[in-house]
């Protein structure tokens, strides 16, 4: 049974911990005693009447709305390009690929040592334009985590477009050429068109993804400066581990899942119904 | 064993999504010998600290000293850094593997253990052991108590909030002293912008480094009781009219321009506030006694130059508060895990009473520390650092009320509230009053 061992792990790894923080965010549980105290919906009213719950929603969504109009574009762009079988082009996808091979808490570090506003690099180089309070402002510290991301995350999506690319049959180009199509009119005729499951595929991974943004908004802003990049697993992690309240913090966690799922398949829908259709008919 | 496994998967799962590797390294701690019960193979005594110099070698050398002399009790050691550590030695003793020797800040995170009855009440052993007792400054059981009784055992160094001062950045400036009065203090700040140079250094990301400055003026205006009535529990306690002028004075510095450019995104981790202070960026810096120790070993000779200078936290004019008056911490703070083996119980005692020797004295006071130990003033003359230690040993002393860090004293739920109300107020996102508002919502919960 090639099942059972997906299964065993997926109920081990996914299954069991939901539950588990689906029992937990019934509780008043502090995480330092051994057993569990329940204590019915009280932490799901606190935290569904706390203001800090629309806040950290309304920037995970600012994220996740920036990340991907800056990531998409230029993750397709870039696709197309590596796409192509030319020896330099396979040179430069090697490095384009780089950023993806960092840990992210490195990058973090590394990134927020370069803005630092008095040792950093607008400091040291004397350039005015670089010399912001990039991460003590609100809106520039959004703008830095959606330009981190975009630059650890695009060279991966770059790659899932030159997959897709590289599947859309040559035929149909040929036939364009021989019809007079010129580069921008393939592009958009042809290769967006074809990338339409790819395009889907990338989203999902893309908006799913920035969910669980954490790690790099924590160590750059810690969701700073007060709360303005107080994303909802920054907020989760803060009241379950900072100020000892896992009952609201498994709330959150739940709240956290719910939206995964409920986007996951939205952004399906939004592909279209019928994912069997084929878009290679007539060929 | 099944228990403590459940709830391993459990904690873990609170973090669900992308934390639950976090947590899982929280959880697999290597307290293999503190298996509750006792149900593990050896017994010797675990002990977790913090790394890094200069507490580190000073603690590893204490434990060593110990376990040479007593064949019989062995402790085992383990380090952490100073973010992780928080983090997971809550989740250890939520899942019952907590070291037998907890180290940690005492005040209201060491509340929070003994009402969830997993720390030691060692009341009855100081009793029967006055001699341990006697020898350490009586201000630093204040953190270890809780109603009354004695959870912990302090340790290490006192350390109060200081003004720490560039004197070269103060000649360049033109000014002679460091400000004796708030007023003074103002009045100074354009001189040192006009230099280019800013008048206070702050690691404003790091929230708690505002807190100092609003535990200094709240006591300046109104004396201790100011934040002693908001910590137990009193009604509107924050909207004191010592605590609303306190808060307004701290947002005219912020807009007088007086802490340095980009604040907000400054960490105390990476220690760049006192590297803007030493570098001559800024012209002072408010800030516990442990950056004496940090300028030292990073800012090559500005100490032996000469250009590092220190002062008390200036008076508020008509200000109810003695100026003597500081916070700070009193010392850190070793309690007894409550799941420990008698065996293990004993070893941490005898510990306990063996600890501070002259030689781990001397150790703290070669780091830049006082050691929270009666009469330690003897042995500063010597040190290269007496002018400091001696200041350090007298601001300690001869303090009418020795604060502990409100973060500390309060339960983590209620310090996490006060943090994310500070750096909102440090932002100019939110007034005095609202402050004041969000704060008094938080009484009595």
């Amino acid at each position: 049974m090639s099942v059972s061992y997906t299964h065993l792990a997926f109920t081990i790894f996914g299954i069991v911990p939901l539950i588990g923080v689906l029992v937990l965010s019934f509780s008043s549980w502090t995480g330092l005693t051994q057993n569990v105290p329940f204590s019915g919906l009280d932490s799901w009213k606190s935290v569904l009447t706390d203001p800090g719950l629309p806040h950290a929603l309304w920037i995970t969504f600012l994220i996740m709305a920036l990340s991907w109009l800056a990531q998409t574009p230029l993750s397709i762009l870039i696709g197309v390009f590596i796409a192509g079988h030319q020896r330099y082009r396979a040179v430069l996808a090697v490095l384009f690929f780089i950023p993806l091979l960092l840990s992210q808490a490195a990058i973090a570090i590394t990134y927020k040592m370069l803005l630092d506003p008095n040792f950093g690099l607008g400091a040291s180089l004397g350039w005015g334009f670089l010399q912001q309070d990039w991460l003590g402002e609100g809106k520039l510290a959004i703008g830095v985590i959606i330009f981190v991301v975009s630059w650890q995350w695009i060279p991966f999506h770059s790659l899932i477009y030159q997959g897709g690319v590289r599947q859309i049959p040559t035929a149909m180009y040929e036939a364009a050429e021989i019809d007079g199509a010129g580069r921008v009119r393939k592009f958009f005729s042809i290769t967006l068109p074809q990338l339409k499951y790819t395009i889907i595929t990338s989203s999902t991974l893309m908006v799913v993804g920035s969910l669980t943004f954490f790690d790099l908004i924590w160590v750059l802003t810690a969701g700073g400066p007060a709360d303005a990049t107080r994303a909802l697993a920054v907020d989760m992690y803060v009241r379950g581990f900072r100020s000892g309240l896992m009952g609201p913090a498994s709330a959150i966690a739940v709240i956290l899942v719910l939206l995964g799922l409920g986007l996951a398949l939205l952004v399906r829908r939004l592909g279209g119904r019928d994912a069997a259709e084929s878009q290679l008919e007539g060929i | 064993m099944k228990r403590r496994n459940f709830l391993s998967l459990t904690a873990g799962a609170a973090a669900a999504t992308g934390l639950a590797e976090e947590t899982a390294c929280g959880n697999s701690g290597p307290a293999d010998t503190t298996t509750g019960g006792g149900s593990g193979g050896g017994d010797a005594a675990t002990y977790w600290f913090l790394s890094g110099p200069p507490g580190e070698p000073i603690r590893q050398g204490a434990v060593d000293r110990f376990n040479k002399a007593n064949s019989g009790n062995q402790i085992k050691v383990t380090t952490f850094q100073n973010d992780t550590y928080k983090d997971k030695l809550k989740t250890a003793i939520g899942a019952g593997q907590a070291p037998s020797i907890i180290w940690g800040w005492g005040g209201g995170g060491l509340k929070s253990y003994v009402d969830a009855g997993q720390v030691d009440d060692l009341t009855d052993w100081f009793a029967q052991n006055a001699a341990v007792k006697n020898k350490l400054f009586p201000a630093s059981f204040g953190p270890a108590t809780v109603d009354g009784k004695i959870y912990a055992m302090p340790a290490e160094t006192v350390q109060p909030i200081i003004v720490l001062y560039n004197k070269e950045a103060f000649e360049k400036a033109g000014v002679a002293a460091p400000p004796q009065t708030w007023s003074e203090l103002m009045s100074i700040l354009p001189k040192f912008n006009d230099k280019g140079i800013a008048p206070f250094s702050l690691a404003g990301q790091s929230r708690w480094t505002n807190m100092m400055w609003l535990e200094m003026l709240f006591d300046r205006i109104g004396g201790p009781e100011v934040f002693n009535n908001a910590y137990d529990g009193q009604k509107d306690a924050w909207s004191n009219p010592a605590a609303l002028d306190a808060l307004g004075k701290i947002q005219e510095l912020i807009n007088a321009k007086g802490f340095v450019k980009g604040f907000s995104s400054v960490t105390a981790d990476s220690n760049a506030d006192q590297a803007l202070l030493y570098r001559g960026k800024a012209a002072m810096e408010l800030h516990g006694s442990w950056s004496y120790g940090i300028i030292k070993s990073d800012g090559g000779n500005f100490i032996k130059d000469g250009k590092l200078g220190f002062a008390s936290f200036p008076a508020v004019d008509g200000g109810k508060g003695d100026p003597t008056n500081v916070y700070g911490n009193a010392g850190q703070f070793l309690s007894i895990s409550s799941k420990a083996t008698d065996k293990q119980k004993e070893t941490a005692k005898k510990f306990f009473a063996s600890m501070l020797d002259d030689t781990e004295q001397q150790g703290w006071i070669d780091s830049g520390g006082v050691p929270i130990v009666q009469g330690s003033n003897a042995k500063l003359a010597s040190s290269p650092d007496k002018d400091f230690l001696n200041f350090i040993y007298d601001v300690s002393s001869k303090a009418k009320n020795f604060g502990q860090s409100w973060d500390q004293a309060l339960s983590p739920s209620s310090a996490e509230t006060l943090l994310q109300n500070i750096s909102k107020l440090f932002q100019l996102q939110i007034s005095p009053q609202q402050f004041a508002t969000n704060m008094n919502a938080t009484i009595g919960k």
